[in-house]
């Protein structure tokens, strides 16, 4: 007899781990002088309190989604793309710009901002693509640089656009991803329909992968490449269509920012840390498409509740990163609790 | 009875699965022990509970006459015990002797003293006849070299108990014969050894005892001087194996592949191929014999489109695809089982159903416009793995999880369905057990008889000589002769395999013919 199926552990695991993870968070708290009873509850009704927080906290959702599936695709295809970052920052510049610089229906207009972005992103994930198949550059050297470029190359393309000034002009009305509707449900947080271009993102992913027969070439080659060539794929231009494809992930990311919660682009001191995130989002979920979605919710709402837990509870930000860093810490840390309900689980059924 | 390791009905579950059910195994002291069973038998599980790397879940395990608990290799170091690992540990670009003393590196104040340890593993090594030079570097001396400082490294741990865990997998047929003849130079200075091996001619020449498992369970131990290869196959098997694979004479028709003054270079500029010259016929089988490292891969490749070729032709049913993409050449007409069914055969992590339908995934009905239907593809993965009897849970089983035996069914049987003119298996039967080698030989007459060509390369002597219709041996790049299974035998092949050509080889077979027939061997 089975005490504890497979499925139960797969759901146990989770579970446990942020349970650990805020125990430990707990302790800081205390050692520190403050209360984690307030400070949870600080947390809680930041991710789930009200409408309007539940808004923004699936706000906060949909770019991580986007970043984490950017990772994961890269991953399943065996590639590391750390430049996640970069393609998002230049989504993000490209949505701002289709969006402010033209004047078109809706219908063609938004759908052709989006669309801007995903390339911008593809594209830069299209150099080291070609770097690696080409002259087997390392893909995590070309695209931490290619994050440095994109910040500096958008900050002055702002500047340029802008006169001099800081940021972007707002996009028009018919590229806006704002929805009255989304917003009037949430008491007026700015959630907006990028949480269903997210959503619709990991449907693509897992139907590339899963459906065609490019998936099964870009799963076959990131298993082994050897094979693959000995199968006759064309292993380059498999390599190069992973990194365009995951670029264009990101780069939607970017869209979200750009569309939906800003409407512009401001010049940047440092990255944003989403598409940073996205690696741990897409790690967290084991890199497959529904997976993405658990990483990037845990991330999204704990990064947007925890802004609650100064102001609620006094606790520093310092402090609420800490936190936040142990809680994703101990679901990373998933396979060591999952290895331990095993054990537990022989013993039992020797027992 | 004096035995230096009895282990008495020792069992070892995996789950619910026990891989050894109640396996007893008696070492005498001086004695060469075979431990022989199909892969999957249960044989290494066997040796790694004796070395400490399982725990056993029953039975018990005593080393000379008292019970012990081997909780892991180092308390088998401890008892004298060594093992010769099927995968050499050594570290590729440290010497022999840094290699042996790595982990217990003796100092002198505190400094490195590699000088004793040398003059040690020189000692060692003259003792036993082994001939390694204590300071060569590992990624310089040959896989047979390496497999001796594995020894070493035992010996000089004060191992007089060792196991070899399939020491003849990766060696020529001559590393072979001086593997052996160590062996017996350890048992004689009082070593006592556990062989781990498929492979029954080594068991006849060099064992004294044979210990057969079978699918997790002892079948007994008999005296190697009072049996048979044909008998302790039929142990191993469960049922009676044909050794000579039964065929027919070849008709052998028109050309399929023609390979002219074929020069392929390494990645250096290096020639690796030196003008080769191979004709292969429908309904026949064409053997490359040699010794690894020859031409052999580049050979293949070439024809199969995975390397450039510098100069020369290669012409598939008088079609030149000299240089062509694989993919076209594939379409052409060619199967290929590769040599290394890990790194290219096979995508380990895909299931078994995807990997049937490696080479023909693109198709319909597998994929139509862009869009794979798996459900094809699976339901052709069924077929194959009916047809060609691979073992496994489902189509949906990773390959990674099949035994070797079956992963090779499932590769070959992935290109023979695909209906080719030429086939070319490369090492079909490396590691493999006499059951698998026996149905691939099989398959691979089969081939022959429907009208295919078939291209076989192999380092080993009976199967070319076996399946063969000519055999072709390769040395340096080029073919030095071909000549037919009938008119040749191993000591001439081995001959050629070394470079002497096929009529200097021939005259000194007369004259060794006539120094009276002591040559000749079987």
């Amino acid at each position: 007899m089975n005490i504890m199926s497979n499925k139960m552990i797969n759901i146990l695991v989770p579970v446990i781990s942020i349970i650990l993870g805020l125990l430990v968070g707990a302790v800081v708290m205390l050692i520190s002088d403050y209360n984690p009873v307030t400070g949870y509850i600080a947390l809680w009704n930041g991710i789930f309190g009200d409408s309007y927080v539940i808004g923004e906290t699936i706000r906060q959702i949909s770019p991580y989604i986007l970043a984490g599936l950017a990772v994961a695709f890269a991953f399943r295809t065996g590639l590391f793309n750390i430049g996640v970052e970069g393609q998002l920052i230049v989504g993000w510049f490209a949505a701002a710009y289709v969006g402010m610089a033209f004047e078109l229906p809706k219908i063609i207009h938004l759908p052709l901002a989006l669309l801007a972005a995903a390339v911008a992103g593809a594209l830069w994930g299209l150099i080291p693509g070609i770097l690696k198949a080409t002259l087997k550059v390392h893909e995590v050297i070309v695209t931490i640089m290619m994050n440095y470029i994109a910040l500096h190359v958008v900050n002055a393309l702002i500047k340029t656009i802008s006169g001099g000034g800081f940021k972007t002009d707002r996009i028009h009305e018919t590229a806006s991803l704002r929805s009255e509707f989304l917003s009037n449900l949430t008491d007026y947080s700015t959630l907006h329909y990028g949480i269903f271009v997210a959503l619709a993102m990991v449907v693509v992913m897992w139907f590339i992968l899963e459906k065609t027969k490019s998936g099964y070439e870009l799963k076959s080659v990131g298993f082994n490449e050897n094979a693959s060539q000995y199968a006759g794929m064309n292993v380059n231009k498999n390599i190069i269509l992973a990194m365009v494809i995951s670029g264009a992930f990101a780069g939607l990311g970017g869209a979200m920012e750009a569309l939906g919660t800003f409407g512009n682009m401001s010049s940047m001191g440092g990255f944003t840390g989403i598409g940073f995130d996205g690696i741990a989002v897409a790690l967290l979920g084991a890199n497959t498409p529904l997976g993405v979605i658990f990483g990037a919710t845990l991330f999204g709402s704990l990064k947007y509740g925890a802004n609650n837990m100064p102001n609620a509870a006094g606790i520093p930000v310092e402090i609420v990163s800490i936190i936040i860093a142990l809680v994703i810490f101990f679901v990373a840390c998933g396979y060591i609790i999952r290895v331990g309900l095993i054990r537990l689980r022989n013993k039992k059924e020797a027992k | 009875m004096d035995y230096v390791i009895e282990m008495l009905d020792v069992s070892k579950k995996f789950g619910n699965f026990y891989a050894n059910d109640r396996i007893t195994l008696q070492l005498e002291k001086g004695e060469i022990h075979a431990l022989l069973g199909e892969n999957g038998a249960g044989k290494s599980t066997l040796m790694n509970v004796l070395f400490g790397l399982y725990q056993p879940d029953g039975g018990e395990i005593r080393v000379r006459g008292e019970k012990v608990a081997i909780t892991d290799p180092n308390v088998a170091n401890d008892l004298g015990i060594g093992m010769v690992h099927q995968h050499f540990m050594l570290v590729e670009n440290l010497t022999v002797t840094e290699n042996i003393i790595l982990g217990s590196e003796p100092t002198k104040s505190g400094m490195l003293n590699i000088k004793d340890s040398a003059k040690k593993v020189a000692e060692i090594s003259k003792a036993y006849g082994l001939d390694v030079d204590p300071h060569a570097k590992i990624e310089d001396i040959s896989v047979g070299m390496q497999q001796r400082v594995e020894i070493l490294k035992t010996l000089y741990r004060g191992a007089d108990i060792l196991i070899f865990d399939e020491p003849t997998a990766s060696l020529t047929p001559q590393e072979i014969e001086e593997l052996l003849n160590i062996m017996r130079k350890l048992v004689a200075e009082g070593k006592s050894i556990i062989i781990i091996t498929h492979k029954l001619q080594e068991i006849m020449s060099v064992s004294n005892k044979v210990t057969v498992i079978r699918k997790g369970k002892g079948i007994g131990t008999v005296i190697t001087a009072e049996t048979n290869p044909e008998e302790l196959a039929t142990l191993m098997v469960g049922r009676q194996v044909t050794f000579k694979t039964e065929k027919g004479p070849s008709n052998p028709t028109e050309e399929v592949l023609k390979v002219e003054d074929l020069v392929v270079n390494d990645y250096r500029g290096v020639a690796k191929l030196k003008g080769l010259n191979l004709s292969v016929r429908r309904g026949e089988i064409v053997g490359i014999a040699g010794i690894d490292g020859n031409g052999q891969s580049e050979l293949i490749e070439a024809i199969t489109g995975l390397t450039k070729v510098k100069s020369g032709k290669v012409l598939i049913n008088s079609v030149d695809v000299t240089n062509k993409k694989p993919r076209k050449i594939t379409e052409t007409g060619i199967g290929h089982i590769p040599q290394d069914r890990h790194k290219h055969g096979l995508i380990l992590d895909f299931s078994v159903g995807y990997n049937a339908a490696l080479q023909s995934y693109y198709h319909e009905p597998f994929s139509k416009k862009g869009i794979m239907n798996y459900k094809e593809v699976n339901e052709k993965a069924k077929s194959l793995i009916e047809e060609f009897d691979v073992r496994t849970q489902g189509v949906d089983e990773l390959a990674r999880a099949l035994s070797g035996g079956n992963q090779q069914k499932l590769i070959i049987g992935r290109e023979i369905l695909r209906n080719p003119d030429l086939l070319i298996a490369a090492l079909p039967t490396r590691g493999l057990d006499v059951g698998a080698i026996e149905f691939i030989h099989r398959r691979l007459i089969e081939q022959r008889d429907s009208g295919k060509a078939v291209l076989l390369i192999t380092f080993e002597l009976d199967e070319v000589m076996n399946v063969s219709d000519r055999i072709s041996v390769i040395y340096d790049g080029t073919i030095v002769g071909t000549v037919t299974p009938q008119e040749t035998n191993e000591q001439a092949l081995g001959l050629m395999m070394a470079g002497h050509s096929k009529d200097a080889v021939s005259k000194e077979q007369i004259a060794a013919r006539k120094d009276g027939d002591e040559h000749h061997v079987e």
